[in-house]
């Protein structure tokens, strides 16, 4: 055992005292944080530079618009100018755009919008919006509707689930709690493949390295394979470790950054003048309605379970695979095969939680890492969370016990490349 | 007193018998060679001996007792013909933890790593990465990680190859030290100069089976072949006899062949009656080289047993 620790300690080091590892634990999420608190900063502080568009308006057509809070664009009605006078004088004039409306309703360029530049997305719908709403308008006054009453007949309803459980009721917030499973999902499939596949490297490097003869002459093949598998499970969790606190920091360095934000969000006032700033306050308030012990402690038992479970089988193709890194390839698709699997199911899951598909992949545990963590901000049954964790330990003892032959055998091989057939062979004979 | 004693060992793989019924002893102290062609099934031998294979039947005994891979591992030493160390490992680094994995404590670890590196000049190399090392560098680091913890029992397989003359003696010497100081050495090779030169006792192998078992001395008593090296000044006319063939005949040196019966005295009478000054007369004995190729070659390879 002692000897399991001492690979484990040289594996563990090896990786984490990286620059690398360094640099992607911690460079990446800060470089995602910057650009998501860039937006979040972006949209709080909107500007009022309002686009200038000039109008002839021959129809008519938008006399009928009076009221328009929202918009990004300012008026700008011109008479006594024709669409061909006025083109060769609006940029001198000083407007970006010129929209002309012409009064034949046969003409194909009815609605045209001239600009000095390509006009952006939010230009173009938001003058869109107002044509359509403008001839919507004309068209309800020909049939003697008020355009005024039909604003207010439409209904813009906003529905809230709260679920209710034993310890009280709680407000749902479907897209926090969708964003959060999928993440959860996402971030244990990535890390699975990528750890699972330094697990294959490393023993495929061992043995091409020859290290694997001089290695097992000292330690049983089976402390070679576990030392080497706890050691990089461990770089995962570390890494996972320094998430969870980058994300507790976060935390609390953001109300420095945005501080009427937070007094937004504590003191429940989310009727706020600006709508995308509750749209912020409202991501605050659903992150802090998650289960996040339960999440982040799920997130550790399903890392280590699904990752012991694939890396020993990893372990075993690496075994048996040389220089060759096509034959790792092609050996390597089978296994990865449940993987892709399972975040297939666990992206259908987040939708639907407690569909067939997502109840299987969730207890089944060549998927249910994956799927169970896409289900996980839905309270999940009692019972399926106990018989996915129990499948899941039972597997990692099962696929351990048979990958370690192989790799026993495997990593002393050179030459020919053995086939699944063979190789499961050798991982059910005797000793 | 035998160190280790391998009994009817058998290992058989999927598609051949790699090692079909092999016994010997190896002796205490002693340097022991263990000989073959490739293929022979030296590895799969030395495999066992280390503990990395099981036999499928025969037993191993070490010190007198059956041999227990778990806890003998430590007092075995076992450089691979095929060198492997990982290379983005720091050497001293690597020199200490496979050390550690043998059993030892780190602080002996650290005193002894001091010592043999001092030893063979390589204190400078101790931050130096082994992908930075030229081959037989690397050799060294291989050679000194394989000693390190103070084992028994040290296995070589082709310990000298892709060394320069100079470091090449340089281990030869350090393997008869320690052979001096107590530890047995078992030397797998197939380059015949080195085991004449090192080897007490020697074992070859081919095709799975032991075909010669005895000492390098015996060895060549056995496989004499009566061939005598005359000097002086001999001259065709004198070779007209029957006690005698012509081997080779150089101007002042001649190999000749003794008949059976012909003693020694018989061919220095004959030649002192011809009235030839005889300079020097002394028996060719074969070298391990011949008597390998001879036996090797010789595919029916009829086993034959030396008894020491």
């Amino acid at each position: 055992m002692n000897k399991i620790g001492i690979i484990f300690s040289r594996e563990y080091l090896s990786r984490v005292k990286k620059k690398s590892f360094l640099l992607t634990t911690i460079g990446v999420p800060l470089v995602i944080m910057v650009f998501y608190a860039l937006i979040i900063y972006l949209s709080l502080s909107d500007s009022d530079e309002k686009q200038k568009i000039a109008v002839i308006d021959e129809a008519g057509l938008l006399s009928t618009i009076t009221d328009r809070p929202k918009s990004s664009t300012e008026l700008v009605f011109i008479k006594n100018e024709s669409e061909a006078s006025f083109l060769k004088k609006y940029k001198t004039d000083g407007y970006d755009y010129f929209l002309y409306i012409s009064n034949d309703s046969t003409s194909k360029k009815r609605y045209h919008l001239h600009s000095s530049s390509a006009a952006s997305l939010t230009t173009m719908s938001d003058i869109e919006d107002l044509i359509n709403n403008a001839v919507r308008n004309k068209q309800l006054i020909a049939n003697g509707v008020d355009p005024q009453f039909f604003d207010k007949a439409t209904a813009e309803v906003e529905l809230e689930n709260t679920i209710d459980t034993e310890k009280g009721a709680r407000q749902n917030f479907a897209g926090i709690s969708y964003a959060v499973s999928f993440g959860c999902g996402f971030l244990i499939y990535m890390m699975m493949v990528i750890y699972g596949t330094q697990v294959m490297r490393g023993v495929t490097e061992e043995k091409t390295n020859r290290v694997a003869e001089v290695m097992v002459s000292s330690v049983k093949p089976f402390q070679l394979m576990m030392g080497k598998i706890l050691g990089i499970g461990a770089v995962g969790l570390t890494q996972f470790g320094i998430w969870i606190i980058l994300l507790l920091s976060m935390q609390s360095i953001l109300p420095f950054l945005f501080p009427d934000l937070m007094q937004q969000v504590s003191s429940g006032a989310v009727e706020g003048q600006s709508e995308k700033m509750a749209v912020v306050a409202e991501v605050f308030n659903g992150f802090s309605s998650l289960p996040i012990t339960k999440i982040i402690l799920s997130f550790v038992f399903y890392f280590l379970g699904g990752f012991l479970t694939y890396a020993s089988i990893f372990a075993a193709v690496g075994s048996v695979v040389s220089e060759d890194q096509q034959e790792a390839q092609q050996l390597v698709f089978p296994v990865l095969m449940p993987i892709i699997i399972g975040f297939v199911i666990m992206s259908k899951a987040v939708n639907d939680p407690n569909s067939t598909e997502a109840v299987f992949g969730s207890i089944f545990p060549l998927t249910s890492p994956i799927v169970m963590m896409g289900r996980i901000t839905y309270d999940v049954p009692l019972w399926q969370m106990a018989t996915s964790m129990l499948l899941l330990v039972l597997s990692f003892f099962f696929f351990t016990w048979i990958t370690a032959k192989i790799y026993r055998t495997g990593i002393l091989m050179y030459g020919k490349r053995p086939g699944w057939k063979e190789m499961i062979k050798w991982g059910f004979r005797k000793s | 007193m035998h160190l280790l004693t391998l009994d009817s060992i058998k290992k058989h793989f999927e598609s051949q018998k790699a090692v079909d019924d092999i016994s010997f002893n190896v002796d205490q102290g002693k340097i022991f060679g263990l000989l073959g062609p490739n293929g022979a099934g030296k590895t799969t031998l030395i495999r066992m001996i280390t503990g990395i294979f099981y036999p499928d039947s025969g037993s191993i005994f070490f010190k007198g007792n059956p041999f227990n891979p778990e806890s003998d591992a430590r007092k075995i030493g076992y450089m691979p013909e095929e060198r492997g160390l990982y290379k983005k490992m720091k050497i001293g680094e690597q020199a200490l933890y496979l050390a550690r994995l043998k059993g030892m404590s780190r602080a002996d670890a650290m005193a002894n790593i001091k010592k043999w590196f001092v030893k063979l000049e390589m204190e400078s190399w101790w931050n130096k990465k082994v992908e930075d090392l030229s081959k037989g560098m690397s050799q060294k680091l291989q050679f000194v990680t394989t000693v390190l913890h103070e084992p028994e029992l040290i296995i070589l397989d082709e310990p000298f190859s892709g060394l320069d003359p100079v470091n090449a003696n340089l281990i030869k010497d350090e393997i008869f030290n320690l052979a001096k100081n107590g530890a047995t050495i078992i030397f797998s090779t197939h380059r015949m100069e080195q085991v004449e030169e090192i080897c007490d006792k020697i074992v070859l192998v081919n095709k799975g089976k032991k075909i010669l078992d005895g000492s390098v001395h015996q060895i060549k008593q056995d496989f004499k072949e009566n061939i005598f090296s005359i000097g002086g000044n001999i001259i065709p006319e004198h070779l007209m006899t029957h006690i005698f063939e012509l081997v080779k005949f150089n101007p002042g040196n001649i190999l000749v062949k003794l008949s059976e019966e012909t003693t020694n005295n018989d061919v220095l009478n004959y030649f002192i009656r011809q009235d030839v000054n005889i300079q020097s007369f002394n028996e060719v004995l074969p070298s391990l080289n011949e008597i390998f190729i001879r036996l090797v070659e010789d595919t029916s390879a009829t086993t034959r047993k030396f008894e020491h």
